[in-house]
């Protein structure tokens, strides 16, 4: 499954909802206001790096970019373009945006 | 709403919808609209999931006045669920505990679910739509 | 792969119908199908004639109007959504149309995948 999250972890509490009810081996993307949660030095950035040991994160890069922040992500976040977007909820049986 | 009954998109498919009402009510429209969805989805013979967590807990609670904000109170509708054929109604023990609640707080029947249980049911799901 | 796409929200107030608008153009640019768009919540507020953005800004409504012409794409707004908010026939944009919830559950029924945007 896909979990979508696009609120700042620090703003609204869907980033926790989605960590703690995604299976394991699910993919979590990030957009929106949601990349920040990506970044080093972060408020969620422990999360982010606790989740990775069973969930794969990814960063959405053009929201990234929008927002200054292309050169902090955090390692091991996999960023993808909205090409990589696409392919993500194509390769996923279904998905759910965390609103 | 009994012409519902009569929806069909002629495909005959049956998938498994998981509506997950993460809002509180009147504060925002989207729990409201959202039911609303829910409705005509089970009208599509559809099989329904409706699931609260977050603050869509809050939506269930028994004793809810809206007289004074003057907005319609769309809680009794939760109870008429059962007419439109909704009878998978589940509310996330997490998140109904971390708001000081029990099951006796809410004015419908629910099961309650673990997290494990809420993992589960979500991963088995054709189509998800979070309010 | 069909995908079919839900906005909640209405234009510039919010990123959502930016995000869905990125996601469906680059999806057809892979050969994906998008069908239909439903604008539901405020989202309807995405198919109106009457927005007039400034000049230097892009303008979210003929941008869904000119994909929907090029790629045949069924742009659909709520009717209920709709009258609650004024959002009536004749200040529809180019491609879109009004409708009822169904559309949106036909969307889960019979694409591939649905994908939600919102706030």
């Amino acid at each position: 499954m896909l979990h979508i999250v696009n609120k700042s972890a620090t703003e609204r509490s869907s980033l926790d909802s989605c960590l703690r009810l995604a299976t394991k081996g699910s993919a979590v993307l990030l957009i929106e206001d949601a990349v920040y949660a990506a970044t080093k030095g972060g408020a969620a950035a422990a999360k982010i790096q606790a989740a990775q040991a069973d969930l794969k994160i990814y960063a959405l890069g053009p929201d990234l970019a929008a927002r200054g922040m292309a050169g902090r992500v955090l390692d091991g976040v996999n960023v993808v373009d909205y090409g990589g977007f696409v392919d993500l909820v194509a390769e996923h049986s279904n998905c759910q945006s965390w609103l | 709403m009994s012409d519902m009954d009569m929806e069909d998109d002629g495909s005959g498919i049956v998938k498994k919808f998981m509506f997950l009402n993460r809002k509180a009510p009147h504060g925002t429209v989207y729990a409201l609209e959202g039911l609303e969805v829910v409705l005509i989805t089970a009208a599509f013979d559809q099989d329904v999931s409706l699931v609260f967590t977050d603050d869509g807990v809050y939506q269930l609670m028994k004793g809810i006045d809206t007289k004074g904000i003057e907005v319609k109170d769309f809680s009794k509708t939760y109870r008429a669920l059962e007419g439109y054929d909704i009878e998978k109604l589940y509310v996330d023990r997490t998140s109904m505990e971390a708001r000081g609640l029990t099951e006796d707080d809410l004015i419908v029947d629910v099961s309650v679910l673990s997290d494990d249980e809420m993992k589960n049911l979500m991963a088995e799901q054709d189509v998800v739509i979070s309010f | 792969m069909q995908f079919g796409i839900l906005i909640n929200e209405g234009p510039y107030n919010h990123q959502a119908s930016d995000s869905a608008y990125l996601f469906a153009r680059t999806a057809i640019e892979k050969g994906h199908k998008v069908p239909r768009v439903f604008f539901y919540h405020d989202g309807v507020n995405n198919s109106t004639n009457k927005a007039e953005p400034p000049q230097d800004d892009r303008n979210v409504t003929q941008r869904w109007s000119k994909l929907a012409e090029e790629h045949g794409i069924d742009l659909v707004v709520c009717v209920a959504a709709a009258l609650r908010r004024g959002i009536k026939d004749d200040i529809l944009a180019p491609g879109f149309r009004i409708s009822g919830l169904g559309q949106l559950v036909e969307m889960g029924i019979q694409y591939d995948r649905l994908v939600t945007f919102g706030d």
